[in-house]
């Protein structure tokens, strides 16, 4: 078995530099985009003018954001993307920077927005700390949370994506989400996400399903 | 350029430059090994006993209870691993806070879950204090250990140290119980508050060199005279074989120079912090509306705020201040690796977004008048330009 973990794509390491010789600290893009945060909602903002919006996290687990889109109803292609959102320097920044993208141009549609990963956002941005990739999965979350919305306003229900979370394996109660939030967090081989959730410790017969899925959650963030 | 203002000091303080003057011949030209038997080695040995005797005295100790370690970390681990493993045929019941230092609460953790010990964590009030009266409703026939801090790192909340001591010690001779010991981690209190451990009834109290303007790598911990700890390393006779290893020679004639410093001056130097610690708290509260000062209000070190910004998040003020030359800090979130907010805020009883929001100030030697004004000044904006990016809203039950 492979104990070594691979570098994520976009990530800059833990709080040292790429080259390990100095601590790390925010690149110029995202001390731009904390700084003089783009497109963040005005307090004086009227909801009604928006026809679709997400919301992710609490703060209890230390961020919170809402994003609110107007959607060209011919096009599907976002016009405006606004948020609010309380959290770290990161989660500040990566927001703010996923605001322009899919704004940019004519705007991204919405199978487009869809598609946006959180390494992409992490690129444009020159990168962020491993343990704080976390921040930019959350405007992810956020712009998906949005883009249902829309469709659910628009009636359009088949194309809904929910993401309901199913029990992997019943003994430990560990969940697709529970597994998919360990990769995000960094655990990409079997033994890192087990000893982040403890997933078929004492029910071996999952492994399979949860090796799977492993590797569908790495493919899917980290490509 | 910026006023660069730091407000740090719980963290680490900056070397004073008479204790560097005290520590430099340790690190140039006195080079012998303690522990040789030629005249290098003993004249070496000789300076640090009467380190040794310097900081007993100050303590009210004698010199033998003194053992140097590495810092308040160790010090800490010693006492409260040393003693457990070495008295656990006496009882395996353990009573401490809900707020202490991680190097406290994480050993005793351990005890917890490795190696069958029961805790009692206790419960602080709103404003971080803990009670005699709490400490001894949790003691125990089995009890062997209390471990309470004397003064909180993250809130400065003082707790009532010599008040619990007296209480533990009548209920030790009352129940016959001389393995039950207390246990005290002063390392936030050592420039302002009495270390005299005859009147705090402490058996052991931990000290740390770079808290106190000494060097970084410096500690000690005092052990009352007859109690046997087990060791957490092995391998020579220094500090009578409990912390073996060649003594950090310039580190303890640091601590030593460190602890006589503050503590000649400690009331001086608390008279001018409190007057200036009470002008950042009344600046904020005047300037900046939906505030929490977190900690109690009199029973506070001379050198700390602690204050809930409601709506934003600490990491992201902190990054905002020192853009503008302002150095403080957060037990909150994302500056820890553990991604959790501060455990002591949390065990005051209030909500996740107070804690998160939570960010401290701490003042030391350097700090001045004009520093407090800048900081007062500098602040308003940052926090309004935050709150207006953030969708949360706090319940203002939880300001004051």
């Amino acid at each position: 078995m492979n104990h070594k973990q691979d570098p994520v794509a976009g990530t800059k390491g833990d709080v040292t530099s790429h080259d390990k010789a100095k601590s790390w600290f925010y690149s110029d893009v995202v001390k731009d985009h904390f700084f003089n945060p783009r497109n963040f909602l005005h307090e004086d903002a009227n909801e009604a003018d928006y026809n679709a919006i997400g919301k992710v996290g609490s703060p209890a687990c230390g961020d919170e954001l809402r994003v609110w889109m107007k959607v060209d109803p011919a096009t599907e292609q976002i016009k405006e993307f606004r948020w609010k959102t309380f959290g770290c320097g990161s989660a500040i920044a990566s927001t703010s920077m996923a605001s322009v993208m899919v704004t940019e141009g004519e705007g991204m549609t919405l199978d487009e927005a869809r598609k946006l990963k959180p390494q992409d956002i992490m690129e444009r941005l020159g990168g962020l700390p491993q343990r704080k990739f976390h921040c930019s999965v959350l405007c992810d979350k956020a712009l998906r949370d949005a883009i249902n919305d829309y469709y659910r306003r628009t009636d359009q229900f088949d194309k809904i994506i929910t993401e309901a979370s199913r029990i992997i394996d019943p003994v430990s109660k560990v969940t697709d989400k529970d597994i998919e939030e360990a990769v995000l967090e960094g655990a990409h081989t079997l033994e890192l996400v087990q000893q982040k959730t403890k997933v078929g410790i004492g029910n071996p017969g999952c492994l399979p399903a949860v090796e799977e899925l492993i590797r569908f959650y790495k493919e899917k963030y980290f490509g | 350029m910026n006023r660069q203002v730091y407000l740090d000091h719980a963290a680490t303080t900056p070397l004073d430059p008479r204790v560097r003057e005290a520590m430099l011949p340790y690190l140039c030209l006195k080079q012998g090994n303690p522990s040789s038997f030629h005249s290098f080695g003993k004249e070496i040995k000789d300076d640090i006993e009467e380190a040794r005797r310097s900081i007993a005295d100050i303590l009210g100790v004698r010199s033998d209870e003194i053992i140097f370690t590495s810092g308040g970390t160790e010090s800490d681990n010693l006492a409260v691993l040393g003693y457990a493993r070495k008295n656990q045929k006496h009882g395996k019941h353990i009573v401490t806070t809900k707020i202490e230092h991680h190097a406290v609460l994480e050993s005793i953790l351990h005890l917890e879950r490795k190696e069958g010990f029961e805790v009692t964590y206790l419960e602080p009030d709103r404003d971080g204090l803990i009670t005699p009266e709490q400490v001894e409703a949790a003691l125990r026939e089995d009890t062997i250990l209390v471990s309470v801090m004397y003064a909180n790192n993250e809130i400065g909340t003082i707790l009532p140290i010599s008040e619990i001591g007296n209480r533990i010690q009548k209920w030790r001779e009352a129940h016959s119980r001389p393995e039950l010991v207390f246990h005290t981690d002063a390392c936030q209190a050592t420039g302002y508050l009495d270390l005299n451990v005859e009147k705090l009834h402490v058996d052991m109290l931990t000290l740390n060199g770079s808290k106190m303007y000494g060097p970084k790598g410096s500690g000690l911990l005092y052990v009352k005279r007859g109690i046997k700890l087990e060791p957490l390393q092995f391998g020579g006779a220094q500090e009578r074989g409990i912390r073996p290893g060649t003594e950090n020679v310039a580190g303890i004639i640091g601590i030593a120079k460190a602890l006589e410093l503050v503590q000649a001056n400690r009331e001086a130097e608390s008279e001018r912090l409190v007057h200036l610690r009470d002008r950042l708290i009344e600046g904020v509260q005047r300037t900046i509306k939906k505030t929490r000062l977190n900690g109690h209000t009199t029973n506070r070190l001379p050198n700390n705020v602690n204050i809930s910004f409601m709506d934003i998040e600490g990491e992201a003020l902190i990054l905002y201040l020192d853009a503008s030359g302002v150095y403080a800090s957060t037990g909150s979130a994302c500056t820890s690796a553990s991604l959790d907010p501060s455990h002591v805020i949390l065990a005051l009883g209030l909500p996740y977004e107070v804690a998160h929001g939570s960010l401290r100030f701490s003042l030391g030697h350097e700090t001045t008048e004009e520093d407090i004004a800048y900081v007062v000044e500098t602040l308003p904006p940052l926090v309004e330009k935050l709150r207006a990016l953030s969708p949360v809203r706090v319940d203002e039950k939880y300001f004051v």
